[in-house]
């Protein structure tokens, strides 16, 4: 393949921001009709790669070479002119606009002096047929689903001059028929000599889909591979670094630690419900115990974590907590009862971007403190310091702003907030989802060790392989009711499909 | 904060440069029966009424939100004090005790309207506020009974007007307060909870902040400066105006607050910039009048000078002369090598 010539070359790329080196002599290049894979942990450079490639960032050093002519573009508009396309990870659409709309906005075609409407339609049919789809672009794009409003998306980061398309993390929001629909066109671009350059965080996707695999680690450059030749151990690996057997430590840590079922439970459940978001469901909670809540999307688990934070309020049941009946009406109370949770959309129901990583981490201790109690500025340092050493989250200090972090360290300051408040119960809503492999790592370490302390964990995921190795019992649900519950004895994750899809485990 | 600071600074110093270079007695303080007179007194005494305002609606815009009712409530509490004080004694000092009790309970009570609305109903702010904008004026008139109620009281007219150690009491006024918001922000968690309620209120929610409470107290802290401000305008002219007490104070109050580098995205706030954008605001006014700018272009004048601190101000707008810059410096280079 090296005998072809290059689409791309970005050659020994350096890009530093204020106290971090985003990128040190990164080099990376595509060739004509490949799919090009940039693996990473979240934190690694990808991003800022990308956003170097498109225009968004200026580099500090470095050449981009495109069909061997240096290039230097200012903008993401620029970019696109020259040939370099981009569909972002969050579907930048407007779902009250129809599908033509959408795709020529900011570039209509006009005749004299107005928009054609029948040209602009005409043509979004073509540049749709292209990508297989077949549908009415005069409809509002809201009308049609996640996946087809994804194509959209490339049908418009698509003009007939497209170079290079890059494609971040597409697959994220789609199930596994739509990332077929979606792997169909990405072939089809490919072979009509489009490089493509797709960014995710799904192994089996990589596999299935790439021809070659660039690392980053970092900011720095790992290596380039061809995917047959790169096992996925290596892979792994080759992202992580020595972070590898940490995952293996948490499963031994968790099964060292099964000597529940004596104590009394810390919080228990009876017919709790909540009507339109969970049927009656009896749960019990026991100290130094991890429980997980397995089902799809949808079945229910998000819900009984908010109840029993308080966040949405049970309309039926009781609840217990060491014993005592509890009304949790609000997280105020949930918290006061030893209480913690992190939820599920990091960034719009946990960080405060705005405030300091300090400021994230001592926010649940000051609130149960009041208003009048405040921390003083050398405490919150101290205790800042304590769980960024800690949890081994990567920033210049306790004084960089959250949202300056990637999402695996955001997830972690989080975690340090409610390890703060030293809660007899921590509910973990998908704490591993959209970081990488590292801090996923270390997250379960943490789960592991707290509960060997006794904290008990109520533990949501969607990867079964987290589910498995980490929790003692799981509890399945399935639209909105809880069915089963299993003892983690060996269980594989075949068997928590088979019930979460219908096959009833016996062991209720 | 320094960077914050930074722009405000310097446009208060170009506007009082320009004063000094029009008139050389500008910054001279003379001392007139033991009381000290001069422009910048002069500029810090009016500006207070818009000082005290101002810090009230950075509390609200830092939760994200706005409070437009702060003319209104000018005029209900001048209006409520003079009409008490005009039934008793005027000189009586427990008369005016008892007027500026009522008077504050009645900013109080604003206040906690606007609190409720926000933070309870989850109205908008702007038309929550904009509800007791138009309706506390109405009240305050009907307390005066449409009249420019016109009175005389020593003690309260002290309050707008007089003389403490040799500076006017409404400069005593202002930096307590100050000194209160800047205690309320920074030693306590009041400062915190509101930048994180107006950053992400559903996260603060869920960590345990109660940001319905956090928004209720924004408003009533901000209405009861506004009572404040109503006792320093009527006092000073010892009458209460219901229909003009306080008129578009809301706007001035919201420029100064961004005038002052704060955003009204919420978030991160800083009161020492809304104090100098106060003060801009008030130097602006105070040197129109002086340098003698007609009065039919005052306004267009004072729009002006605010246009160009926003402009300073804004990223966009810098960015685009940055873009320029490389551009230019861009083509110098291909000239060179070619």
């Amino acid at each position: 393949m090296d005998e072809k010539k290059h689409r791309l070359i970005m050659d020994r790329i350096s890009k530093h921001f204020p106290g971090v080196k985003a990128l040190t002599n990164v080099s990376f290049r595509m060739f004509p009709g490949e799919i090009h894979v940039l693996m990473g942990q979240n934190g690694a450079g990808k991003s800022t790669l990308i956003k170097v490639l498109t225009g968004v960032y200026s580099i500090d050093s470095g050449e981009i070479r495109l069909d061997d002519k240096e290039i230097r573009a200012q903008s993401p508009l620029e970019a696109q002119e020259l040939g370099i396309s981009t569909v972002y990870q969050e579907v930048n659409l407007c779902t009250n606009l129809t599908v033509s709309e959408n795709i020529f906005i900011g570039r209509e075609p006009m005749k004299r002096g107005r928009i054609d409407w029948k040209e602009m339609h005409a043509e979004a049919k073509v540049l749709l047929k292209r990508l297989n789809v077949d549908i009415d672009p005069t409809k509002q794009l809201g009308e049609y689903s996640v996946a087809i409003q994804q194509m959209v998306a490339i049908a418009r980061a698509l003009n007939i001059s497209a170079k290079i398309l890059i494609l971040d993390e597409p697959t994220s929001s789609l199930d596994s028929n739509e990332v077929n629909e979606l792997f169909k066109v990405m072939r089809k671009l490919k072979s009509e000599g489009l490089a493509i350059l797709f960014v995710t965080h799904f192994l089996d996707q990589v596999y299935e889909m790439s021809d070659r695999i660039t690392i980053l680690r970092n900011g720095e450059f790992v290596g380039e591979y061809k995917a047959e030749e790169l096992s996925r151990m290596e892979l792994v690996s080759k992202m992580i670094g020595k972070e590898m057997d940490e995952m293996e430590q948490v499963q031994e840590l968790v099964e060292s630690h099964s000597s529940i079922g004596h104590q009394s439970p810390f919080l228990e459940t009876k017919q709790l419900a909540r009507k339109g978001s969970i049927e009656r469901f009896d749960l019990k909670l026991y100290p130094g115990e991890i429980l997980s809540l397995a089902g799809l999307l949808g079945s229910g688990r998000t819900e009984i974590a908010r109840i029993l934070f308080g966040a949405d309020r049970a309309d039926q049941g009781e609840l217990k907590i060491k014993g005592r009946s509890v009304n949790l009406k609000s997280p105020r109370i949930a918290i006061d009862n030893g209480i913690a949770f992190c939820p599920e959309n990091r960034k719009s129901e946990a960080i405060i971007d705005d405030l300091t990583i300090r400021e994230n981490i001592i926010l649940a201790m000051q609130a149960s403190l009041g208003i009048f109690k405040y921390l003083p500025k050398k405490k919150q340092t101290e205790f800042a310091d304590e769980y960024i050493k800690l949890l081994n989250i990567k920033a210049p200090g306790p004084e960089t702003l959250i949202k300056n972090l990637s999402g695996g360290n955001q997830q972690k300051v989080i975690l340090g907030r409610w390890l703060l408040t030293n809660p007899d119960l921590l509910i973990l809503d998908e704490p591993t989802r959209g970081i990488d492999v590292g801090a996923k790592a270390e997250i379960m370490k943490q789960m592991g060790l707290l509960c060997q302390k006794g904290m008990s964990i109520l533990f949501i995921s969607s990867e079964l392989e987290e589910v498995v190795r980490t929790s003692h019992r799981i509890a399945i649900l399935r639209d909105r009711h809880k069915i089963a519950e299993i003892d983690n004895h060996n269980v594989s994750q075949q068997d928590i499909m088979k019930a979460i899809a219908g096959g009833v485990p016996n062991e209720k | 904060m320094k960077n914050k600071l930074f722009w405000p600074l310097v446009t208060l110093a170009v506007l009082l440069l320009a004063n000094l270079i029009h008139n050389h007695d500008f910054f001279s303080i003379t001392i007139q029966d033991g009381h000290l007179f001069g422009s910048l007194i002069d500029i810090l005494n009016r500006a207070a009424p818009l000082v005290l305002i101002s810090i009230g609606m950075t509390f609200v815009i830092a939760t994200k939100g706005i409070d437009l009712s702060v003319g209104s409530v000018v005029s209900i509490t001048g209006a409520m004090a003079c009409l008490i004080i005009s039934k008793g004694d005027g000189s009586s000092m427990s008369v005016l005790f008892t007027a500026l009790g009522i008077s504050l309970l009645l900013a109080l009570a604003a206040g906690a309207w606007n609190g409720l609305l926000v933070s309870l109903l989850g109205i908008q702010p702007i038309v929550a506020t904009l509800i007791l904008m138009v309706a506390g004026r109405g009240v305050a008139q009907l307390i005066t009974d449409g009249q420019i109620l016109t009175i005389s009281s020593k003690p309260y007219s002290f309050i707008g007007a007089g003389y403490l150690f040799g500076l006017p009491f409404s400069i005593y006024i202002i930096a307590f307060f100050f000194i209160i918001a800047s205690v309320l922000t920074r030693k306590t968690a009041v400062g915190l909870f509101i930048e994180s309620v107006g950053t992400n209120p559903t996260a603060s929610r869920l960590a345990g902040i109660r940001s319905g409470l956090i928004i209720f107290i924004v408003y009533v802290l901000c209405s009861f400066l506004s009572g404040i401000s109503g006792f320093i305008l009527s006092s000073n002219v010892s009458s209460a105006d219901g229909n003009n007490a306080g008129l578009w104070y809301e706007l001035d109050a919201i420029l100064a607050v961004v005038i002052g580098g704060n955003s009204l995205n919420g978030g991160r706030f800083y009161l020492s910039g809304t104090i100098v954008g106060a003060l801009i605001i008030q130097t602006l006014t105070t040197s129109i009048y002086s340098m003698g700018v007609p009065p039919e272009v005052t306004l267009v004048v004072k729009s002006v000078v605010v246009l160009v601190v926003c402009l300073i101000q804004s990223e966009a707008f810098g960015s685009v002369f940055a873009a320029r810059r490389r551009k230019r410096d861009k083509a110098a280079k291909q000239g060179v090598s070619a």
